[in-house]
């Protein structure tokens, strides 16, 4: 029989996914964020760097800025046309971060099980004993603040969900005929974990990531606004409200539309993420 | 249960090593030199060196590691360098303002989290579920540190209806009894008459109350519904019906019991997440709470006080998880152990 893609399951996930209203909603978003992370400079009406003192300050549509100026004069709708870019590329790295070596933790950890699956279970659990933003704020005092850094922490912080799930995934899916037939052919331990059992664990994976995605942005956004991830200048959206609490009586757009923007896209992933776990894996639903 | 509880509790003991160890090696890579930090810049070399020798930072690492597991092992947490007070006692001093949010919030949220998912459920794809499961998904998805600063704009700095911070008017002094000053202040109704303290602690209550309960309350609507919608299905609902009972009995009597199973631990385990300090919310709203603490100990690279506080806050979050499950297991008559 000639492959034909509307054969596979994932096309058939597709067709379900067509049929929900939130996660197409929330691919939207993702969409319309990732384009303007990418579009910023054609997008932009100001350089987000650039400071005009004499109009600090300005109300929205005064002076040519769309969203108003911030108290150094800089345009806000450009500074958070910059910021998708940043949280877009923050949440990459601190899920890649969680996603490979969660992987490889959970991958080994199931399929060895024993000694080592004590040790790294419990390494995990000693890291789950720690509230996220906790860990992520002590990681990040001792690398010191920076937005690698932050991503680094936010990264680490997220192992240990993506150990939990591929661990069991792994588990589940070792005990399958195909498994053994193809040890019993000889298969390289680490061919059978990458070639073979990952391939099968990718719904969750998918799931966690997008959902992870969201808690990436939220994290970076909280630690900016801390003090302890990105560092000015730059356009980073946490870090636009971290001196807005000053101006919650003067200037309500500077405390407003960065948080929109946070909200929004956020929402997008969740929204998303949502939507892919009832479609790919309805055992997981809350 | 008593067997269950035991195991429960042996098994933590790994886990609090772990904390321990995790966390001393972290913080031995932290940069700056507790000893300069301490004496101020300064200090002279030898002055350096001998506190250096005080706090035995000049001893190897492992014997630093196994003087600090002792000390650990007798609630010794060191002492902070900016007030040179214990971090126990410091800790311990500001963990009631942390209580009394989490206690209030988590009571906002359970409220109106298990009211939203009730309604949300019974009236199943009806355009009041979707607005409830899409505002929750808005809920879980919201900047906390952004909703605190819009309150404030909104209905402090605006309609002027409540304090930007602090837990009560500095003008009134209240004697500590019991450290939570809603209490407190409810004392002072009884003994004075005066209803002031109570409206003023209140007042200073709600907004960082309302933006901490945020999340939870969205995520208890979400899984009261879910479970729900899971147990309305179930063959003993459909005898209940059957019986001819009516909708509210079947509901509230027959349906939630059971369906509460879940929500109560995710629950306890937001109420774990508040607990355990709410960095951001007790920053915004200058709460004086174990999360602004601990964040201006990390500020001021205060590493015994940040060693000491994030051990310590670990374990009261591993406790609050343990409570739950054991709850659960208390609560849910088909696990037995």
């Amino acid at each position: 029989m000639p492959f034909n893609p509307e054969n596979t399951l994932w096309y058939d996930h597709w067709l379900q996914l067509k049929q929900n209203r939130s996660a197409l909603l929330g691919l939207a978003i993702i969409g319309a964020f990732v384009v303007v992370a990418f579009l910023a400079p054609v997008l932009a009406t100001h350089d987000p760097l650039v400071q005009n003192v004499s109009l600090r300050l300005s109300k929205p549509f005064e002076n040519g800025y769309l969203l108003g100026s911030d108290d150094f004069g800089r345009d806000i709708f450009s500074r958070i046309l910059y910021g998708a870019r940043i949280s877009l590329v923050i949440g990459a790295i601190a899920i890649g971060i969680s996603l490979t070596v969660g992987t490889a933790l959970g991958l080994i950890s199931g399929f060895y099980g024993g000694t080592l699956d004590v040790l790294i279970m419990g390494l995990v659990d000693v890291m789950l004993a720690f509230p996220y933003i906790l860990l992520a704020i002590v990681i990040v005092s001792i690398l010191g603040p920076s937005l690698n850094n932050a991503m680094i922490a936010i990264g680490i912080v997220g192992i240990p969900r993506f150990a939990r799930i591929i661990r069991a995934q792994v588990l589940a899916e070792k005990e399958n005929d195909y498994v053994m037939v193809e040890r019993s052919l000889g298969t390289s331990d680490l061919e059978l974990m990458m070639v073979s059992i990952l391939p099968n664990c990718m719904a969750p994976i998918i799931v966690q990531v997008t959902l992870g995605y969201a808690g990436a942005i939220l994290s970076s956004a909280a630690l900016s606004f801390l003090g302890l991830g990105t560092q000015p200048p730059t356009p980073e959206w946490g870090l636009m409200l971290a001196s807005a609490k000053q101006f919650v009586a003067s200037a309500w757009w500077v405390v407003t539309f960065p948080g929109v923007a946070i909200l929004l896209s956020v929402l997008g992933f969740n929204l998303f993420g949502d939507g892919l776990r009832d479609i790919l894996d309805p055992r997981l639903k809350d | 249960m008593i067997k269950y509880i035991t195991k429960r509790l042996i098994l933590l003991i790994p886990t609090l090593f772990g904390v321990v160890t995790i966390v001393f090696f972290m913080m031995s890579l932290a940069p700056g030199d507790p000893a300069r930090l301490a004496l101020g810049a300064h200090a002279t070399p030898e002055a350096v060196e001998a506190m250096r020798h005080e706090l035995g930072l000049d001893r190897p690492l492992h014997i630093q590691y196994l003087n600090y597991l002792k000390q650990v092992a007798v609630f010794d947490f060191g002492k902070s360098i900016k007030t040179g007070e214990p971090v126990l006692y410091e800790l311990l001093s500001r963990f009631p303002a942390t209580i009394e949010l989490s206690v209030v919030s988590i009571i906002i949220s359970t409220i109106l989290g298990i009211l939203a998912g009730i309604i949300s459920a019974t009236r199943q794809n009806s355009m009041i579920d979707f607005g409830a499961m899409f505002a929750a998904l808005v809920g879980v998805s919201m900047p906390v540190f952004w909703l605190a600063l819009i309150l404030i704009m909104v209905f402090s700095v605006g309609l002027n209806l409540f304090p930007t911070g602090g837990r009560i008017n500095i003008r009134l002094f209240m004697d500590p009894l019991t450290q939570f000053y809603l209490l407190d202040a409810i004392v002072y109704i009884f003994r004075e008459g005066d209803f002031s303290y109570f409206l003023s602690a209140l007042k200073h209550i709600i907004l960082p109350a309302v933006a901490l309960a945020t999340i939870p309350l969205a995520v208890i609507a979400r899984v009261t519904r879910s479970s729900m919608l899971e147990v309305v299905r179930q063959d003993y609902i459909r005898t209940a019906r059957a019986k001819g009972l009516s909708e509210r009995t079947v509901i509230y009597k027959h349906a939630l019991r059971n369906a509460l199973l879940p929500v109560i631990t995710i629950i306890g385990i937001e109420f774990g997440y508040n607990l355990a300090g709410a960095v951001l919310t007790e920053e915004i709203f200058s709460w004086p709470g174990i999360g602004r603490w601990l964040y201006s100990a990390v500020t001021a690279r205060d590493i015994p006080a940040v060693q000491g506080g994030v051990i310590l806050i670990a374990v009261v979050f591993v406790l609050v998880n343990l409570a739950v499950d054991i709850f659960y297991a208390y609560i849910n008559p088909k696990i037995r152990y």
